[in-house]
């Protein structure tokens, strides 16, 4: 029997289902509308050396990773099966193009935290 | 052969029928402001990478009105599947027992809110005053 490679797909789904509902909220809360608009968050929260330092830190950096790289993971895993529930009924290859976009993402995240340094 | 014409109900709106089904399509459209929000983050710390002019520019590009509107639409629906996430887990959890017995569902639920809650507080902590 060919082995089924849902178990891995729906594990990230499920680690990105649970950060997200812990964190998601309170994330886009702050960084998408209270400190842009300078309400409850000072301006320097957010400021340059700040996240710098947070990104070049070891805990920082796999924070930003769990954060990108799950959340993807969980949203392609919804949105290529909700797919089906709009009438698309699609196959091997939105699979590829969902999952693949997801680990893209993962690896450009890596890159990036490697690339700004420690 | 003849093709057998055979009645095939249409599913076209199929989601609007039913309140029950608005909201299982509004928990799963969730999905799409989740992943637009990580690819912001991502292009966020791209910019980072590039040095302050560019982190500044992508900070004021967060200003915008039709950016603030997607994280408002955002919170709204993340929020809703943070609702939902902790309101199905006594179902799709592992079987959790105490003493025997297994945990009573309010207890999963209410503890994954209060997670929530606290995780909340303590990054709202963090980034303000740490």
């Amino acid at each position: 029997m060919k082995r089924s490679h849902e178990p891995i797909f729906w594990s990230l789904f499920g680690a990105g289902g649970v950060l997200s509902a812990l964190v998601a909220p309170i994330l886009i809360f702050i960084t998408g509308i209270i400190a842009p608009i300078g309400l409850w968050m000072p301006g320097e929260a957010l400021a340059y050396t700040r996240v710098l330092g947070f990104a070049q830190h070891g805990v920082g950096k796999l924070f930003l990773l769990a954060v990108i790289s799950l959340f993807l993971f969980h949203a392609v895993h919804r949105i290529y099966h909700g797919l089906h529930d709009i009438g698309v009924h699609a196959g091997t290859g939105a699979m590829v193009a969902a999952y693949g976009s997801a680990a893209l993402g993962t690896v450009i995240a890596a890159w990036l935290l490697l690339a700004i340094g420690f | 052969m003849a093709k057998v014409k055979t009645y095939v109900r249409p599913m076209q709106g199929w989601w609007r029928r039913n309140p029950y089904f608005v909201r299982y399509m509004i928990r799963e459209a969730s999905s799409v402001f989740l992943a637009i929000y990580a690819v912001i983050l991502l292009v966020g710390l791209f910019r980072l990478t590039q040095g302050q002019a560019a982190w500044d520019a992508w900070r004021a590009a967060l200003t915008s009105p039709i950016s603030l509107i997607f994280h408002w639409l955002a919170l709204a629906t993340v929020g809703y599947h943070a609702y939902t996430w902790w309101k199905v887990a006594p179902k799709t959890a592992p079987d959790l027992r105490l003493a025997g017995r297994p945990l009573p569902e309010m207890v999963i639920t209410g503890g994954g809110w209060l997670a929530t809650l606290g995780a909340s507080a303590l990054i709202y902590i963090i980034i303000r005053w740490m």
